[in-house]
């Protein structure tokens, strides 16, 4: 059941939105848009994310991610198109049921932190319980138990300008996570770290994901990132979704030719399971105890020591069951790059 | 008006006759209105003025040393300010000085009730930008005596028209740098307040107001600046003040007296101006605890 749901979105900035996306529909090119002063931002965007989810959008520069993602909490007004999430349609709101919704349904994260530099750790970790009116020391206690969980325990009276990027962000994360919201858009999030910080904070929202299990849209231009954070992955190229899919379907089944050359590059050993590469047990073999298996969610880079220089074929496991066999052909073939 | 070829229309005739008459008009129409407004703004400035006159010298001293520690923490800054007031006094202008400051001040939290509200409404309304951003070049680059000779004939020789002029060519800085701080404001906090719901007062209040702190603490430093360098212009219909002191030094030949009171203008300028920049610097370093 999903539910984000985003039917027929599509957004032009200019100074005659509703008369340029007409004519995109008759068939004008973003280039001919471009020419008298509109951007084609968005087109005819049909999305459901599913509740629970980290679902990654994921585009380069000037492709429509970060416009894409401000339409859910409606800090942008689409020129057509709806939103809606669960049985609320976000697009027919009114102005106090629009504050009162992004107050109690959905909380954002910013590349460049968007924090503000007046106030303490604690009094930005509680914005968004100030903005609802909720008591000092209510709130107080609320992000004090956030503060802890993004280990920034003991900077809670610091300004954000005496913290680090990395630091900086976590703050950021907390508090999206204080606000107590079902889903939380995180627009490039961790792009203006440094990567080794980068790294960290996407393991951090794994494992506070995998507790919490809070709806997550997280926009990215970067594929790695994209593929280990992704439950499922989107595509946006110039405004237009090119494939929605798992990492294993982008990789292994990419869209076209584009999204193919994109892929090309990334650590598929890192970025696939090894279960992707699974084949039936033979029927004539006797199936091997558990423990000598290897678990189908690794990656085939975790698995790949069990493998080389391996005759027999590996077999894969997933609790307690053998599921399958792996052999090294298999895996090489999955390794090579399509298209 | 020579114009023998005949190549200019005569606006000069129409423009200034229609002006005279408006004005003529508003002076008998409203006259009294005008005297209700000009009694309650000279309310307020005598109140001023009469406290900071009537007050021995050393109550005002210790004052302005009192501030100067509140804004500063620092004994240096508390010095500098009694000092300069003192130093006032020893050149005989102590009352002229007092007067002035209450002109000044009354003057300041008249541009700041207006000013504020302004520059506010311009950072958030392209129109009235629009249509704000000329008016102040218009008041900060025509001459004083233009809108002098009116406001005189509406609220009288004195103290209001002095105000009114400093008012009117003191405001456009705070006006300005009250837009401009807020406009300036990181557009992700902006965006970040909007998204964790605040609504438009919120918004205002709780992030860009104090975001745009440091700006609008500029601001009214010009403006106390530009203020006290009105008080010239200003004795010259009447207000009295240090400004007197200039003037006669001038009717008199007698450059003497004229020194006198620009030292004293001086004075007055760098302890307000050290006091202010501490004042906004303290702000500034630790403003967690104070918003």
């Amino acid at each position: 059941m999903a539910l984000i749901r985003i039917r027929g979105l599509s957004t032009v900035f200019g100074p005659q939105p509703k008369k340029a996306l007409q004519r995109v529909r008759a068939g004008a090119d973003r280039a001919t848009l471009f020419a008298d002063g509109h951007t084609l931002a968005l087109h005819d965007i049909d999305l459901d994310v599913r509740a629970g989810e980290i679902f990654v959008v994921m585009g380069l520069s000037g492709s429509g991610k970060s416009t894409l993602v401000r339409h859910i909490n409606r800090l942008i007004e689409p020129t057509a198109g709806q939103v809606s999430i669960g049985s609320q349609n976000v697009s027919a709101m009114g102005p106090d049921e629009l504050i009162e919704f992004r107050r109690t349904r959905l909380s954002m994260v910013f590349q460049g932190f968007g924090l503000l530099d007046h106030l303490s750790v604690l009094d930005n970790v509680a914005l968004g319980l100030e903005f609802r009116g909720l008591s000092r020391a209510h709130r107080h206690a609320m992000a004090m138990h956030w503060i802890e969980r993004v280990a920034l325990q003991g900077f809670e009276q610091h300004l954000p300008a005496e913290l680090s990027g990395g630091m900086r962000q976590r703050v950021g994360l907390a508090r999206a996570l204080c606000s107590d919201t079902d889903i939380i858009l995180m627009d490039e999030a961790f792009s203006a770290l440094d990567p080794l910080i980068r790294a960290q904070l996407q393991t951090e929202l794994l494992t506070l994901q995998a507790e919490l299990g809070r709806t997550v849209v997280f926009i990215t231009h970067d594929l790695d990132e994209a593929l280990r954070l992704g439950d499922r992955v989107a595509i946006l190229r110039e405004g237009r979704l090119v494939q929605v899919g798992t990492p294993q379907d982008v990789l292994l089944e990419p869209a076209d030719r584009d999204v193919a050359a994109f892929v090309r590059n990334v650590n598929r050993a890192r970025a696939l399971t090894i279960d992707a590469a699974r084949m039936p047990w033979p029927a004539d073999l006797p199936l091997p105890p558990p423990e000598q298996a290897v678990d189908a969610d690794a990656s085939i880079e975790e698995a790949l020591p069990r493998l080389v220089g391996r005759c027999a074929p590996l077999a894969l496991r997933r609790g307690g069951t053998i599921v399958g066999q792996v052999s090294v052909d298999t895996v090489r073939a999955l390794l090579e790059p399509q298209g | 008006m020579s114009d023998p070829a005949g190549v200019f229309p005569d606006w000069h005739s129409p423009l200034r006759d229609g002006t005279n008459q408006l004005i003529n008009s508003l002076v008998v129409d409203y006259g009294d209105r005008f005297e209700q407004v000009s009694n309650g703004l000279l309310g307020v400035l005598v109140a001023l003025e009469h406290g900071l006159r009537g007050a021995p010298p050393w109550v005002v001293l210790l004052a302005a040393a009192a501030f100067g520690l509140a804004a500063s923490r620092r004994w240096l800054f508390c010095l500098l300010s009694a000092g300069g007031l003192w130093v006032v006094g020893a050149l005989g202008q102590w009352d002229q000085a007092m007067q002035t400051l209450a002109l000044v001040v009354v003057s300041v939290a008249a541009s700041l009730a207006l000013g504020l509200p302004l520059g506010v409404g311009c950072a958030r309304s392209r129109g009235l930008r629009r249509v704000a951003m000329p008016l102040l070049d218009l008041m900060q680059t025509i001459p004083s005596f233009v809108y002098l000779i009116p406001a005189a004939m509406l609220f009288g020789l004195g103290k209001v028209p002095a105000l009114l002029a400093t008012v009117i060519y003191a405001a456009p800085p705070l006006i300005r740098l009250t837009e401009l701080g807020i406009r300036q404001v990181d557009a992700e906090a902006v965006e970040a307040a909007r998204a964790f719901g605040a609504t438009r007062r919120q918004l205002l209040v709780k992030v860009q107001i104090p975001l745009s702190l440091p700006s609008i603490l500029q601001g009214i430093n010009q403006t106390t600046m530009m203020a006290l360098a009105m008080v010239v212009i200003a004795s010259m219909i009447g207000a009295r003040g240090v400004g007197e002191t200039v003037l006669v030094g001038l009717q008199r030949n007698d450059p003497g007296t004229g020194l006198v009171g620009g030292l004293v203008i001086v004075i007055l300028a760098i302890v307000l101006d050290r006091l202010l920049q501490a004042g906004g610097a303290r702000l500034r370093d630790r403003p967690a605890d104070r918003l």
